[in-house]
């Protein structure tokens, strides 16, 4: 499932978006004034690790990297030696895991290969093996998201 | 003029009466068969107040979470002779069935606190906000326990469809823009017959029948031209409404064109009010809907130990123990039951160590949650009603906001009032809102909202805003199954797994409903009860 298919709603997916929320078609929309970081329709709009890093995976992962803790928490990525797996992140990148969903299906493969190679190397993480986009598509095509 | 409904076949005996006849004559049972099959009662699984018959001799249960799926168990097992315990992390009930009122204080994760500054009787409603009119066991609920309801207004034809991309960014009404992609509908489809391009498909007797349908509905004129006129000005309103005296005429308004309608994509949002979910009764709690969580928690009186957070759960073969931590001391406690209904986030579960069978483990790490991000914006003067004489309802945009939603209640009665300034599920603006602060999810909220009413500039005063991803006790909005997990895991996490059975809108095919939560807890429950009475 890509962006293609999610723009095409299907009948589960029109009961569920309308459920608590709101069902509505329209694909987002041009930047106007003050928004101009926000992206248009269902493929973020953030180039480079470093947007996609702070508009995207810092809702949750918090800014520093470090995480947030409630009734349960969201794991740190600072110094995170789960890190040192490029394929554990595109993993969770693609697939999704309990809170988080499959962010990666709203990315291009250079936009994930991006993100990826940027938690890899920040927040005192210091993985130099960079994926490519290359591998990225093969990662896709694997956890069945082609896009 | 009420002309579609006058002429409705009426039957010389209603479903009703005949159900009742039947009911009479034959007991409940057959009267339920035979609903069943008049497509009465297949609607909902809803059947009626739960009876759970038999003695659990004194059998206990501890219930994880106090949102409605949890406390309709509670609820449900206290009076079926259960001892009943239930562990909430907040410090209050309710869960996602949630009101922000002026005085609250909320804070996010990452650290963000907002203090709510909206005037007395005036709220946000962060998660549900509606009830359909077919979600029979939450409305029963409301009337057992005092709830008043009031409708929530879903489709207001003077309401607003707006596209950056059509109209320079003017936006439309709703009656226009639904009577005039009718009216083009219905245009084209009479000419279509009238040039013969459907004869092999209808009769000619059924294309008489279709012609005068077309016209009746979709406001052609005579020659079945979809045109300015009295016929196209009773769906599409008037450029200037009929009036007295001197001043009465009405004057028909030009309906946009055929090409403008269709390639605005406006029509689009047409969809929000001809949906099962969305067609009216629609229903909200007076005050917000929170009163619902704080009615439930009224029925089971001392039953919740609040601000406790779940850190474990072990089942043997006797019982199942619960760890917690009191987040007043940090005491670390246990709580002992012969059984669990656990009602937390999938979000909260997956993370916790817990003892279930590996199937019921995969299917709780199979469904990610939802992002959801909804903005409350209080303005100084209802200007909506008293210059664009919209009341209650909901515009629609395709700006990151998606929508706004004018209050259903305290409507024409002046002074201020309490927008939705946005509600954005899912999609790229979902996240890039939950990484803003709440300070900059209320200015894109303004900033979006002023592209359609320009009196944002001047009237705003206060604004709260939720993104549900960093709602501490949630950690996202509601179960987003795609039809892949469902098929493989659904069945799983419904099972009763030893002394443990789950419950909560995930657990359902109404996600992110009340009403899935409710049913879902009421179909746990009756299985658990089973279960206890065969032991």
């Amino acid at each position: 499932m890509g962006p293609i298919r999610m723009r095409r709603l299907s009948r589960q997916r029109i009961r569920r978006a309308s459920a608590v929320c709101a069902a509505v078609l329209f694909p987002a929309a041009a930047s106007a004034q003050g928004l101009s970081s926000m992206s248009q329709g269902w493929v973020f709009g953030e180039q480079g690790g470093e947007a996609l890093y702070a508009h995207v995976c810092a809702g949750c992962h918090q800014p520093d990297a470090k995480g947030a803790v409630g009734a349960a928490s969201y794991p740190a990525l600072a110094d995170d030696r789960n890190l040192a797996s490029a394929e554990y992140v595109e993993t969770q990148l693609f697939s999704g895991r309990r809170a988080m969903p499959a962010l990666g299906r709203m990315m291009s493969d250079q936009q994930a290969a991006d993100v990826i190679n940027y938690v890899r190397a920040h927040f005192g993480n210091d993985y130099r093996d960079e994926v490519s986009a290359a591998d990225i598509e093969a990662a896709r095509r694997q956890s069945g998201s082609a896009p | 003029m009420e002309r579609h409904l006058s002429e409705a076949a009426s039957t010389p005996l209603s479903r009703r009466r005949l159900l009742e006849l039947i009911g009479a004559a034959a007991g409940g049972s057959a009267m339920y068969r035979a609903m069943t099959s008049l497509g009465f009662a297949a609607e909902s699984s809803w059947r009626g107040p739960i009876r759970l018959e038999g003695d659990p001799k004194g059998a206990s249960v501890v219930v994880l979470g106090a949102g409605l799926a949890g406390m309709t168990a509670a609820y449900e097992l206290g009076r079926a002779g259960y001892q009943v315990q239930v562990l909430e992390y907040n410090a209050r009930a309710g869960g996602r069935n949630w009101s922000i009122r002026g005085g609250d204080v909320y804070a996010e994760l990452g650290g963000a606190t907002q203090t709510c500054a909206f005037d007395e009787g005036l709220y946000l409603n962060p998660g549900p906000w509606r009830i359909p009119y077919h979600h029979h066991a939450i409305l029963d609920y409301c009337r057992r326990f005092g709830v008043t309801l009031e409708p929530f207004i879903q489709l207001n034809h003077n309401a607003l469809l707006h596209s950056t991309k059509a109209f320079d960014g003017r936006a439309q009404r709703i009656r226009e823009v639904k009577a005039d992609f009718e009216g083009a509908i219905a245009e084209l489809l009479a000419k279509a017959t009238r040039k013969g391009a459907l004869d092999e498909a209808v009769s000619k007797e059924d294309q008489e029948i279709l012609l005068e349908a077309l016209r009746y509905h979709g406001g052609l004129d005579r020659d079945f031209r979809y045109r300015a006129g009295e016929d196209s000005a009773e769906f599409r309103g008037y450029a200037r409404n009929p009036g007295g005296g001197l001043s009465a005429r009405p004057v028909d308004g030009e309906p946009i064109g055929t090409h403008e309608i269709l390639t605005s994509r406006l029509w689009r949002g047409l969809q929000n009010f001809s949906s099962y979910d969305f067609q009216t009764t629609m229903f909200q709690p007076a005050g917000g809907m929170g009163r619902i969580g704080e009615a439930f928690a009224r029925q089971i009186p001392n039953a919740i130990r609040y601000r406790a957070k779940v850190t474990g759960i072990h089942q043997d073969e006797r019982g199942v123990n619960i760890t917690f931590e009191d987040r007043g001391d940090g005491a670390i406690q246990q709580a002992r039951a012969d059984w669990c209904v656990c009602a937390l986030p999938l979000t909260i579960l997956g993370q916790l160590p817990v003892n279930v069978s590996a199937a019921m483990k995969a299917a709780i790490d199979a469904v990610p949650y939802a992002s959801v991000v909804k903005t409350g914006l209080q303005f100084k003067r209802r200007f909506w009603e008293e210059d664009e004489h919209i009341f209650g309802g909901i515009s629609y945009t395709d700006l990151p906001i998606r929508q706004i939603a004018y209050p259903s209640a305290g409507m024409n009665a002046g002074g201020k009032g309490v927008l939705l300034g946005g509600y954005t599920w899912e999609g790229p603006n979902a996240y890039e809102l939950t990484a803003m602060s709440p300070a900059e999810r209320i200015q894109v909220a303004l900033d979006c909202g002023a592209q359609i009413h320009p009196q944002y500039l001047s009237e705003f005063e206060t604004g709260v805003s939720v993104a549900w991803h960093r709602v501490p006790f949630t950690l996202g909005c509601a179960g987003e199954w795609s039809d892949e997990a469902r098929r493989d895991h659904y069945d799983d996490l419904c099972q009763i797994d030893g002394r443990i059975v789950l419950a909560g809108e995930h657990a359902s095919y109404l996600p992110a409903w009340q009403e899935g939560a409710i049913l879902s807890a009421l179909d746990a429950i009756t299985r658990l009860h089973s279960k206890v009475l065969a032991i």
